[in-house]
């Protein structure tokens, strides 16, 4: 809440918290105060079902560097996927 | 000052106020064993939520003569480990400030109506807490002195207003009628410099009374044992000026 820097995607998927997997809905993303990196702030990413209670988290905390990095790592294998006709098939069965 | 032949005692526990909307509200409370009077202190728990540091911090107060009442601001989002539930908090983009302030009033009303507090009664917070001081104790009366340990976010540019911020507490400063002891670290991020000196401007400009301290060598959270950002000189240094500020403005 220091800095404000907060927002909300719609996420569909599975995660695997504190007491096992849970369908969640929502990757909350923030850059601000992280809980366990050492940083002051850090980019925050968690992974939320909010009907199950604030316990239905997946956090990460992540430096510039490693999230900017994800990011072009999912693009890159999200790409590849589609490049092998890959995505959509589970979809057509 | 403690000294070893002294007798001490404490009583610690979790109780319940009724806060902002009359919703229960759970808060921490601590105070010396005794009839007192004893002053009191609000705590203000920082963004990272009501965590362990400020049950101990509840504590200490209540060590060095205050019985004091620590409010979890993030009631309204459910319970969990203070971790979840304060990313939960983060993720809307910190509670709303009316709500705040209300839950603040009625803690600091809590310590009011007991028979062993002195009728003075201060806050203090840390980080969004420190904010959080400074506003409640511009909005609403009956706060006598206020510690605001780095709070960011007093001063606000317009892109920084939102629904649930929507006026900075700086704007209030003409309505703050308690002194304010200021503890800020010269490598914060959140408050800047910069941020520290427009506020200190404002105080000057309406009279107010207050003393404003920048710790070198210090960042963001310097009082926090557990984390990397602890600087110990720094930190013990603030302390004793708590105490010393806190004495002059409650005592009986």
């Amino acid at each position: 809440m220091c800095t404000m820097i907060s927002q909300k995607a719609i996420v569909e998927g599975f995660g695997r918290g504190t007491d096992g997997w849970f369908d969640m809905n929502q990757a909350n993303v923030s850059w601000d105060h992280p809980f366990h990196s050492p940083e002051e702030h850090a980019l925050n990413i968690d992974f939320v079902n909010e009907s199950y209670g604030p316990g239905a988290r997946v956090a990460v905390e992540l430096s510039v560097e490693g999230a900017r990095q994800l990011v072009e790592t999912i693009q890159a294998v999200l790409g590849e996927a589609e490049d092998r006709g890959l995505i959509g098939e589970e979809r057509a069965g | 000052m403690y000294t070893t032949d002294q007798y001490e005692g404490m009583v610690a526990e979790t109780v319940a106020i009724r806060g902002d909307n009359g919703d229960r509200v759970l808060a921490y409370c601590a105070r010396p064993m005794g009839a007192g009077p004893f002053p009191g202190m609000v705590l203000i728990h920082h963004m990272p939520g009501w965590d362990e540091w400020y049950r101990e911090a509840t504590r200490r107060f209540a060590h060095h003569g205050y019985v004091t009442i620590s409010p979890n601001l993030y009631e309204r989002f459910g319970h969990g480990s203070p971790d979840d539930v304060a990313a939960a908090v983060r993720a809307d983009g910190g509670v709303p400030d009316d709500q705040a302030v209300a839950d603040l009033e009625a803690s600091m009303q809590y310590l009011r109506a007991l028979p062993y507090v002195n009728g003075k009664v201060g806050v203090f917070g840390t980080c969004s807490g420190g904010r959080h001081a400074v506003l409640a104790a511009s909005r609403v009366s009956g706060f006598d002195a206020v510690v605001d340990c780095w709070g960011g976010g007093v001063v606000m540019p317009a892109d920084q207003i939102t629904p649930q911020r929507p006026v900075a507490p700086i704007d209030y400063t003409a309505d703050l009628d308690s002194p304010v002891l200021g503890l800020f670290g010269a490598e914060d991020h959140s408050p800047t410099t910069d941020d520290v000196a427009i506020h200190e401007e404002a105080l000057k400009k309406h009279g107010k009374e207050f003393e404003f301290h920048m710790y070198e060598g210090a960042g963001h959270g310097f009082f926090y044992y557990h984390r990397p950002s602890y600087r110990q000189a720094q930190a013990v240094d603030g302390w004793e000026k708590i105490w010393t500020f806190l004495d002059q403005k409650l005592s009986g």
